[in-house]
């Protein structure tokens, strides 16, 4: 499969270009804080409760707060039926995803309770991990939870000798490696960085460096979206 | 839309620079490399000392505030106190008024009931301590509550008290207003019901600007409309 044609990815984008993205702040009522996110092929949403108090109780921490992340794709986000629950992969991706965002936020000011994150994938098409937590981190924002910062995360590859940002599915499934980056812009600070495939030392240096432009990009996107909530009402 | 008084506050993210006075760092912001950034998503204040006022978020409680709280369950020697907040408050017996026994505590309060507490204890496990205000509990046995998040509270509050004033002035009800978003409205019926909604109105705009006048006219169409 030939994947760089005339300098343009299958999608007609450059290799360092990310797909369209959009965000929409607080879009269910009953949670604390919500996003949903289309972040190219994907649709993801993004739920916040707490904090509150934690069951089952054996769980709370006397001095903080714990912090609880469920990565859940729906039945109907890829083309073959996902059987839904959790498997392996989405446990994994619960793991990792609570760990990128989990230093961000101040603990200690809510002692003995939960701050439960919820990330649902009704569409799948590579990066739903990124999307996730660019989903997460803004609903956190939404709900009022104390953050040294957003956290912003795209995910960078290699397809045809190349290294590329913001993989497609095609790309992420065929192509040569796939690496998902998560960060605080502000500081630099890396808090996610995985890899499927194969990178030389020079090509993994590229691949962070275009990985965090893209962070950049997001961050940016994120921001704007939490301030466009409450400027679009005052504008009605 | 009209602005009557400009709000000067921008809209800040967590993690956004608001400063390089640390001096002036106060609440909703965090130092870092003498630099003050925002640790919520809310409005920036720096009119005096560097803050962030919230949009969003739960109740904690502060000793001294007084709040409106459910009580939902009773024990031995407390009862336990839904003050909408992540955390449950406690009112020990020996906190009424006057001394009476464990088999008398649904007598004064029930499960279910809303009364007006003053928080008398917080510790560092966040377990908290109700006492009645001002030596006199006041259990809520007619009127209404309606819940507003906390961080609207100053708003429907207004400068010193500006917009209660007006929903009392304007209506013939009776407004208490808790720390923890808890509001009690007590008078007639149609007065009660236009209050809530009015309430809803401020909440719902907190954030903009010449509200109270938006208020004043609501008021006076609907009862204008209602009459």
């Amino acid at each position: 499969m030939e994947f760089i044609k005339n300098g343009k990815r299958i999608d007609d984008r450059l290799p360092n270009e990310l797909r369209p993205v959009k965000f929409d702040v607080g879009v269910l009522k009953r949670a604390d804080g919500s996003c949903y996110v289309e972040h190219g092929g994907n649709k993801v949403i993004a739920a916040v409760y707490g904090p509150r108090a934690v069951h089952p109780r054996h769980l709370q921490e006397a001095n903080r707060a714990i912090i609880r992340y469920r990565y859940n794709m729906a039945s109907f986000s890829v083309e073959e039926r996902k059987r839904p629950g959790p498997d392996r992969r989405s446990i994994e991706i619960s793991k990792v995803s609570r760990e990128a965002i989990d230093p961000m936020i101040i603990k200690e000011f809510y002692p003995r309770s939960t701050i439960d994150i919820f990330v649902e994938i009704l569409q799948a098409d590579a990066g739903t991990r990124s999307a996730g937590i660019n989903a997460a981190s803004v609903a956190l924002a939404d709900a009022g939870v104390p953050m040294r910062g957003l956290i912003s995360s795209c995910a960078v590859g290699k397809v045809d000798d190349t290294v590329v940002l913001d993989l497609v599915k095609e790309e992420d499934n065929y192509g040569q490696a796939d690496m998902p980056i998560a960060m605080d812009v502000r500081t630099g600070e890396v808090t996610l960085l995985q890899m499927d495939g194969h990178l030389t030392l020079e090509e993994f240096e590229q691949a962070l460096e275009l990985g965090k432009t893209g962070c950049a990009s997001i961050a940016e996107m994120q921001r704007e979206a939490l301030i466009q909530k409450y400027r679009g009402e005052e504008n009605e | 839309m009209r602005k009557i008084e400009k709000v000067d506050k921008t809209i800040v993210v967590p993690g956004d620079l608001l400063s390089d006075d640390v001096s002036k760092a106060a609440e909703g912001t965090y130092t870092e490399d003498g630099k003050v950034y925002s640790l919520i998503y809310g409005l920036a204040d720096d009119r005096e000392r560097i803050r962030v006022i919230p949009l969003s978020g739960k109740y904690i409680p502060i000793v001294g505030d007084v709040v409106i709280g459910m009580v939902s369950d009773i024990s031995f020697s407390n009862w336990k106190v839904n003050i909408n907040s992540p955390y449950e408050a406690l009112m020990h017996i020996s906190e009424y008024p006057r001394r009476i026994e464990s088999s008398e505590m649904a007598k004064i309060m029930r499960v279910g009931d809303l009364a007006i507490f003053k928080v008398v204890d917080v510790d560092q496990s966040m377990k908290i301590e109700l006492a009645p205000r001002e030596g006199q509990l006041r259990v809520l046995r007619s009127g209404r509550v309606v819940d507003v998040s906390y961080t609207k509270v100053p708003r429907v509050i207004g400068r010193a008290g500006s917009m209660i004033s007006l929903l009392k002035d304007k209506l013939d009800v009776n407004i208490f207003v808790g720390k923890n978003g808890r509001i009690w409205i007590n008078g007639k019926a149609a007065d009660e019901e236009l209050a809530v909604k009015v309430i809803k109105q401020i909440e719902k705009e907190a954030h903009t600007s010449g509200l109270t006048d938006r208020i004043t006219k609501v008021l006076e169409e609907e009862k204008h409309g209602v009459h």
